[in-house]
């Protein structure tokens, strides 16, 4: 009964749960009850992708109407891996949000943010299994929304600003994407991605399927961040709560990337995309940029959430370029960083929370003498960092390491000297850090000590986990690949 | 799957614990010595029982993880890289006696964190020297470039931050931008990164590529301080004058040429490498590299530079070697690892004991102070000919091999560079002794004694070492052979 179900109750246990936390107001009570939420949704998150692994794709009719007409849930290989990625770091972050958001927040915002989070993650995961394509939209403006209340709850008032920012950039994405899949309804008469995907081949020569493809990708380019649409980016991440933090970067972009490639892919498929269109060329070019400006740009920063908000920018960079090449190596490299990138920048971002517990900043200068006051903390930092440089034994290496094979092979061989000169750049921002942290003396003045366990548990189960994908990589490879190969291929 | 020899991971892991028991240790200088030097005489142990089998013609390996289908994480110990282990090893212990006097007379800071990067460096090169693919050597490279910076920067003075800065850029930037680049196009075109005697790049791509790579390789692996690559050697001189011995004059450079012998022996394969037309670019770059920094080098008043420069030249010949890829220029090059390890590491024990005793770092200061520190001279003088190659000194030795190279691929021209450099190295070392024993002690020297004892030991049992290399060459010699001469 239950394990029939999974794919409605991925979206339903936190989209329910939102409103009843609210009903229980004390936020004592609506920390331990978001955190069995996120753990259900988790157990839930694994169950499917177990069940998709087993049984192939499963399409689950929405209140019993069965597609085209009802609303279809569809999990493959492809959703089932984001959406494990999705809800585990939910669980992670959401047990580390006790401590965090009681120190952040007054006791009156603590309840609100915590129902904020839980309808993001609904959102999030609703955008993932979804089979419809104006679905996508609902869940997105769910997530987005909430996302824009997590942001504003930042205690500096430069969240506010980075909040409107943020909201006029993500409203205008978002209603690109609707535009995009109302053209698409006109012409084919049909929301269901199935069925578009049977049905646009027919119409696909048509000023209508182009227009309406330019305002999908767009829009979702706005969403994912690729340069030069990331402008909301850096400040929602430098001034929203620390939890928020961890939990949008490393879940929203890779959920509108998933989204990207489900259109593009799936719903477009890859002759179209690719060939009629030249989307491949434009992300590369796009790719390019983004992997050198905004980590370039990073190594200025002396706000250290904002510096890895930039690095952020550029390894979406690194997905898209992936994703560019449109073969199977190509997207299951841009799929493995996907992956890895959200362990290694949430277990950053988690870190940094640590930080800011501790001495309420994370200017550069907070991080004088951090190598020996918080010594758990700074390494969290630094092995996360290594892994966004790509050294070996890191989850960051392997996800480089496919990327630089799949440019060789198709002949792409200047890209590989991009994604090394971008490796380069992450190891000089993240060089300014450690020469902070370990050579420079702590102030007296303020006594630092390590941060809580409450803190360093979620964070370093994070960090750790990026060591371990980087040396143990039959999970992450295996899916990858399936899951590439699904998108590619398509539901025809 | 080959049996896992448990011995490999074992020796790796020997400094590494020692390095948890130092920071554990702490502050009790005594306790935490002992944990250095007895660890450093086990490893020796280790590596002599694992030797053993070397000779025997085993080849022994063990397998970690394989985080990519194909690319595991392995060791795999041939006779050349015995070798260098053994070189690393066997000078880890006499380094540790020296630098508990060394760091103890000059009253040194942080002294706990320079005991524990010490013997994690000695794991990334003993790991280096084990390695058994490029990949696995990559890893390791990295982690001794890394595990070494703060070692460079001990003194904390923006000098030595400066001098740390260029170390991590010139070392970084090379093998990111260049080894790296090679490794990949390597994987790409020959689907693996095993050493193989032969190559593995032999009769995969056109010269040109292949060269291209060749290029790669030589620049990219920046610790080999191939001109215009070699700033940061003399950079890392501002570290305590043991790092500067046993990781500046024998780990890191050496990891480096330890590196260019394995591509050249095992990945590119000596019989491509010799119809390649990058190899004579690379021959006139090294030519160059070893007569322009024994130039340099005697213009150098700070004696450390010197050494410093001297070493560049000298880690040319060996690059060379590995560039001639005859077999005697191979033997050669593989012999110069031990020779000009064990001659330098002399010269750098000296230069220490000098700085202790005298707080002497200039050459120009030290007029008649070999009378007052005798030994310390002596020392110096052994190491200094054995560099220049004279016999009865084991340096000779690696020059003939390397000299003999040259003949067989019939290039009189680096011949005659051979030739002209030893010259030049008489011009920039022996100075030194004679200034020291022949010159006018200045009347504030005469109270200067000999160095501590510690530093003494170590620096007799090098020279002795040197001394004995001329007489009983041959098991090093056979492991040179070994990896040359299947």
């Amino acid at each position: 009964m239950i394990s029939a179900n999974l794919p409605a109750l991925q979206v339903i246990i936190p989209l329910l749960a939102a409103p009843l936390a609210f009903l229980l107001r004390k936020p004592r009570l609506v920390w331990p009850f978001a955190l069995l939420t996120t753990v259900l949704t988790l157990l839930v998150s694994i169950g499917l992708l177990q069940q998709v692994l087993d049984q192939g794709v499963i399409s689950y009719a929405m209140g019993g109407w069965s597609p085209p007409w009802g609303i279809e849930y569809r999990v493959d290989s492809a959703n089932a891996f984001v959406a494990l990625i999705v809800s585990a770091m939910g669980a992670i972050v959401m047990f580390y949000a006790g401590t965090s958001i009681r120190h952040e927040l007054p006791e009156h915002k603590q309840t609100l943010f915590h129902v904020a989070y839980l309808l993001c993650l609904a959102g999030l995961l609703g955008i993932v299994v979804t089979g419809d394509a104006f679905n996508v939209f609902v869940f997105l403006e769910v997530s987005s929304l909430s996302t824009y209340i997590m942001v504003s709850l930042g205690a500096n008032r430069r969240a506010l600003t980075a909040t409107f920012q943020y909201l006029i950039m993500g409203t205008l994405g978002a209603t690109f994407i609707l535009i995009g899949v109302g053209l698409m309804y006109v012409m084919t008469g049909t929301l269901n991605m199935v069925d578009l995907a049977q049905r646009l081949p027919e119409v696909a020569e048509t000023r209508t399927i182009y227009s309406a493809f330019a305002f999908v990708t767009v829009g979702v380019c706005l969403k994912l961040a690729l340069f030069p649409l990331h402008g909301w980016l850096p400040n929602a991440y430098a001034y929203a709560p620390s939890v928020a933090t961890a939990f949008v970067a490393s879940t929203a972009t890779k959920v509108a990337i998933y989204v990207l490639l489900r259109f593009v892919l799936t719903i477009f498929g890859v002759t179209f995309s690719f060939n009629t269109m030249p989307l491949g060329q434009i992300l590369m070019v796009l790719a390019i940029l983004a992997i050198l400006i905004p980590s370039t740009v990073a190594i200025y920063q002396t706000n250290i959430k904002r510096l890895f908000a930039y690095s952020s920018v550029g390894q979406v960079g690194y997905i898209i370029l992936g994703i560019s090449f449109g073969t199977v190596l190509g997207v299951s490299a841009g799929l493995l960083h996907i992956f890895n990138h959200a362990l290694m920048k949430g277990g950053i971002f988690l870190a940094l929370g640590c930080l800011y517990y501790r001495t309420g900043s994370v200017q550069l200068d907070a991080f004088r003498g951090l190598g020996k006051t918080m010594p758990w903390t700074m390494a969290a930092i630094v092995v996360g960092g290594l892994g966004l440089v790509g050294v070996p034994l890191t989850a960051g290496f392997i996800s480089k390491w496919y990327l630089v094979m799949a440019a060789l092979e198709q002949g792409y061989w200047p890209l590989a000297v991009v994604v090394l000169a971008g490796s380069l750049l992450a190891a000089v921002y993240l060089w300014k850090l450690v020469e902070m942290a370990y050579f420079q003396q702590p102030d007296n003045a303020t006594e630092v000590r390590e941060a809580p366990l409450a803190l360093l548990l979620p964070t370093w189960l994070v960090i750790a986990s990026t060591i371990y994908f980087g040396i143990n990589t039959d999970l992450t490879i295996g899916v990858a690949t399936l899951a590439a190969e699904t998108l590619i291929e398509g539901v025809r | 799957m080959m049996e896992q020899h448990l011995l490999l991971p074992l020796i790796v892991a020997l400094p590494l614990l020692a390095a948890v028991l130092i920071r554990i240790i702490g502050d009790r200088p005594n306790p935490r010595e002992a944990v250095t030097l007895i660890t450093a005489a086990i490893l020796l142990g280790l590596l002599g029982l694992l030797a053993g089998d070397i000779y025997r013609g085993e080849q022994p390996s063990f397998t970690f993880a394989e985080p990519v289908p194909g690319l595991p994480i392995r060791f795999h110990v041939e006779p050349l890289g015995m070798l260098f282990a053994l070189v690393a090893g066997s000078l880890w212990l006499v380094t540790s006696i020296y630098a508990i006097g060394y760091m103890r007379g000059h009253h040194e800071q942080n002294q706990t964190r320079f005991f524990m990067c010490f013997a994690i460096a000695i794991a990334a090169t003993l790991a280096v020297s084990f390695s058994g693919n490029l990949f696995t050597l990559f890893v390791f490279y990295e982690v001794l470039t890394l595990s070494t910076y703060p070692l460079v920067t001990h003194a904390g003075t923006p000098e030595a931050k400066r001098a740390g800065r260029v170390y991590l850029g010139i070392l970084l930037g090379t093998s990111i931008g260049f080894f790296l680049f090679a490794i990949l196009w390597t994987w790409f075109l020959a689907g693996t990164l095993e050493f193989r005697p032969g190559g593995v790049l032999a009769g995969t791509g056109d010269s040109i590529l292949l060269s291209a790579i060749l290029l790669l390789f030589f620049f990219g692996i920046g610790k080999a301080a191939l001109m215009p690559f070699h700033r940061w050697l003399p950079a890392a001189m501002v570290a305590p004058t043991p790092v500067s011995a046993l990781l500046h004059a024998v780990a890191v450079v050496k990891a480096g040429v330890f590196s260019l012998l394995k591509i050249s022996l095992y990945i590119i394969g000596p019989e491509t490498l010799m119809t390649l037309p990058g190899r004579q670019i690379l021959l006139i770059v090294v030519a160059v590299s070893i007569l322009l920094a024994s130039l340099i080098a005697m213009r150098q008043d700070n004696l450390k530079k010197r050494l410093a420069y001297s070493t560049i030249s000298q880690l040319g010949y060996i690059t060379l070697g590995a560039l001639l890829a005859t077999s005697a220029g191979l033997i050669g090059g593989s012999m110069h690892i031990v020779m000009h390890a064990f001659a330098k590491i002399t010269l750098f024990f000296a230069a220490g004991a000098i700085l202790v005793a005298a707080h002497k770092s200039e050459i120009s200061q030290l007029d008649g102070l070999g009378r007052r520190m005798p030994l310390t001279f002596i020392a110096f003088t052994v190491g200094a000919l054995s560099i220049i190659g004279l016999p009865p000194f084991g340096g000779m030795w690696s020059k003939w091999y390397l000299a003999l190279g040259t003949l067989e691929a019939g290039e009189l021209i680096l011949l005659a560079t051979l030739m002209v450099s030893s010259l030049l190295n008489i011009a920039y070392l022996l100075p030194i002794p004679l200034r020291a024993f022949l010159g006018k002690t200045a009347e504030e020297d005469r109270h200067i004694g000999e160095a501590p004892l510690p530093c003494l030991i170590a620096m007799g049992v090098t020279s002795l070492a040197c001394l004995l290399l001329f007489f009983f060459p041959q098991p090093w010699y056979q492991l040179a052979s070994m990896a040359v001469l299947p």
